[in-house]
């Protein structure tokens, strides 16, 4: 009798938290360093409004989706603020599971952000998602090895040929491995050669002929003297390893890849240099990368989620984030701003840094930005993404006019839900 | 005067015939009821393995004829067959299932030769015996995921102590045929001791004498093997077989950990996987479990009638 009252006593006491007092709102998102001194932050401005509670999701991407949908299909009231990645929140939007920005929040949301991030949160002409950071990939090279970047994807062939032949390292890395790297890639390629993946409505395959120039131009890329023999196992660490090994000439990756070459070879870090993403016929599309913060259709504060989420994602939070974690911001001034982290203190790399010292890369990743493309925005991306990465891999067997038709069929069975995901 | 209730003339005694009648009355009374406790009894558990095993089973049969994706609940409907003719004209289904097929017969075949010799050691280690048991059984006693885990690790470049045999740069779980073939290795080396042990069971029924009546008629030991070990352990080998049979159909945590289905390496269960949770098409994923379940019950069904397997405590003709 006793234990059950003690029992009875702490349920309702662990069900009275929430629903007493300031309210609790449950934020899911990935693993993200200094994550918690951002919730930290807004949780102080709200003054007892209510109080975030960092929630972590699992590291990989597939575990975390996998998450985040199995809790949201079952209606779970314990989640209110997801980090989402820009892949899936048309899936979650189309589901019903996430609430659209409307009003003075969309406004909010849409004041000073970039466009390209936007349209990943943008179904319908609805928006379900505040851009909480974005990425772009970029080429980055050695300039020792390579004096002058080339633009395009032949260019990239006839210098790996060149350093070759001059017996140097010559390898440009890609994710070429089976799964999203490799689906990245293509629609890279795909944006570069005229194409995409689907229509813009998201709707129907659209492929075609740019898809064939992308497939031929990745099968010669594989084959070339620029492919790294594990080519078909790379993804981007490897690819990253590869460059600061010595190993590779260039790689075409995230811009992670700076702050890691200057921690781990600060010595290649003055040779270390990048350039927009190449093409066919010159500069590349960058696919862009990121998270967006949806709000719940299940929360029981949606109204205060959203205000928290507006927090989150301001620019102050979003510089802070950069800076300290590499995650490039959404809003546009916040790349312009010259000042440190603590502007009541002196500016210094080390110590006090500013988005200048942090990301000397800003304004090439700023133009990939307005050029940017997203990937297929549809509620069966996972399905469409598995079917590409798998029909893609290994990028050295692909056979630009059977491989185009065979993704048609298969990506058109994924849309309507009717195909076998492998 | 009413007549007594049966139960009072069988407390009574009574005359002869009439007793007899009256005794089976309150036999059949007291048996009748005694069953009504049975049921009664029974009935919680009955009520559990209804809900917890039935009506899933039910659920995924009904899912299987209905277009049923979690992201478009508004277009759910019944599609009658649709869904099987979908898995069942797909590439990537028979290719799971070709693989499944491999690991599985090869898989058991190997355990089934190395769990009898092991059976075999562990029966007739006369020093240490119980050491020996011990340490033949502690792959089995470590929890699947994590022995994967180990056997990942193990074959990554860098830092795995076995790929570092191999030649530099080889990453033997990115390539189809070596990442089956380690598949089937972590399977073996995981399953070989259950097999072992449900073999030590089997010879430890064969008498003795036999072997030493067989051995006076100057039998060699491969022939007292295959001529009266064997044959006397006939039972335990289909159990076992078909244990291990039924378990390696069902394959799932290991390839999870080793390469989650790359490489063309899904098998039946990562492919369900993938389509019911990654995908979550509740159609497509509950018609494929429906289409294993209904491979299990043929295996099943095969081992039990066409060999005559027959359930541990059963007769010879597998009636309890």
């Amino acid at each position: 009798m006793g234990a059950a009252a003690i029992m009875a006593g702490t349920l309702l006491s662990a069900c009275g938290s929430g629903s007493t007092g300031t309210p609790v709102l449950n934020l899911y998102a990935y693993p993200q360093q200094h994550r918690a001194d951002l919730v930290k932050r807004c949780n102080q401005q709200a003054h007892g409004k209510y109080r975030i509670d960092l929630n972590l999701l699992p590291r990989t991407a597939d575990q975390q989706r996998e998450q985040l949908v199995r809790r949201l299909a079952a209606g779970d009231h314990g989640m209110d603020i997801l980090g989402v990645d820009v892949t899936w929140t048309a899936e979650l939007a189309k589901a019903g599971w996430i609430l659209p920005w409307t009003g003075s929040n969309r406004q909010q949301v849409e004041h000073g952000t970039l466009p390209a991030p936007l349209s990943t949160a943008t179904i319908n002409g609805q928006l379900y998602g505040a851009p909480n950071n974005t990425n772009v990939q970029l080429l980055w090279y050695r300039s020792d090895l390579m004096p002058k970047p080339p633009s395009t994807y032949q260019g990239l062939i006839d210098e790996a040929t060149r350093l070759k032949k001059a017996g140097k390292p010559h390898y440009v890395e890609v994710t070429g491995a089976q799964y999203e790297g490799l689906v990245v890639w293509f629609n890279s390629v795909l944006a570069a050669a005229g194409g995409s993946i689907l229509n813009k409505a998201g709707t129907q395959v659209s492929l075609g002929k740019p898809a064939v120039t992308a497939l031929s131009t990745m099968h010669k890329f594989a084959n070339s003297a620029a492919a790294d023999p594990s080519l078909s196992n790379t993804q981007e660490d490897p690819a990253r390893l590869a460059v600061e090994g010595g190993t590779a000439a260039a790689e075409i990756n995230w811009p992670y890849v700076y702050a890691s070459m200057a921690a781990d070879k600060p010595a290649m870090l003055k040779n270390f240099k990048w350039a927009p993403i190449p093409g066919i016929t010159g500069t590349g599309k960058a696919t862009i990368g990121g998270e967006n913060l949806a709000v719940s259709k299940y929360s029981d504060h949606p109204d205060l989620a959203f205000t928290a989420a507006l927090c989150l994602r301001d620019a102050a939070n979003q510089k802070y984030g950069a800076i300290l974690d590499g995650v490039p911001p959404t809003i546009e001034s916040v790349y312009h701003d010259t000042r440190p982290l603590d502007p009541s203190k002196k500016a210094d790399a080390k110590t006090n840094p500013s988005m200048v010292t942090a990301y000397p890369m800003r304004q090439a990743i700023l133009d990939e930005l307005h050029t940017a493309v997203s990937r297929p925005v549809t509620a069966t991306y996972q399905n469409v993404s598995t079917v590409t990465s798998t029909l893609l891999s290994p990028p050295q067997a692909i056979q630009p006019v059977p491989t185009e038709r065979e993704l048609r069929s298969q990506i058109d069975k994924a849309l309507q839900s009717k195909g076998v995901l492998p | 005067m009413p007549e007594p209730a049966a139960g009072t003339v069988a407390a009574a005694g009574g005359a002869e015939p009439a007793a007899r009648g009256a005794h089976r009355a309150a036999l059949s009374e007291g048996r009748r009821s005694e069953r009504r406790l049975g049921w009664l009894l029974c009935l919680p558990a009955a009520v559990v393995m209804v809900v917890v095993t039935i009506y899933p089973i039910v659920y995924a049969l009904l899912l299987s004829f209905q277009r049923a994706d979690l992201r478009f609940p508004s277009d759910n409907k019944w599609i009658g067959l649709t869904n099987y003719v979908t898995v069942l004209t797909n590439s990537f289904w028979w290719h799971a299932f070709a693989i499944t097929m491999i690991v599985t017969v090869v898989s058991v075949a190997v355990e089934l030769v190395l769990g009898m010799a092991l059976a075999m050691i562990m029966h007739r280690t006369l020093l240490g015996r119980g050491l020996v048991r011990t340490l033949a059984l502690i792959p089995y006693g470590i929890v699947t995921v994590v022995a994967a885990y180990g056997w990942r690790y193990a074959w990554t470049p860098g830092y795995g102590y076995l790929a570092n045999v191999l030649a530099h740069n080889s990453a033997p779980l990115t390539q189809q045929a070596p990442a089956v073939g380690i598949i089937i290795l972590a399977e073996i080396w995981k399953t070989t001791p259950f097999m072992a042990l449900l073999l030590m069971a089997g010879l430890a029924i064969v008498p003795d004498d036999l072997q030493r009546a067989a051995s006076m008629d100057g039998a060699t030991t491969w022939q007292r093997f295959t001529q009266v070990t064997l044959p006397l352990m006939k039972p335990a080998i289909l159990v076992a077989l078909l244990f291990r049979t039924l378990d390696a159909v069902r394959i799932y945590d290991n390839i999870y950990v080793l390469t989650n289905g790359a490489q063309g390496t899904s098998s039946l269960s990562i492919l369900t996987y993938h389509n019911l949770i990654g995908g979550l098409n509740l159609g497509i994923g509950s018609t494929m479990s429906i289409l294993m379940f209904i491979a299990v019950a043929i295996i099943a069904f095969i081992f039990i009638k066409g060999f005559g397997t027959a359930a541990p405590g059963s007769d010879a003709t597998g009636r309890r």
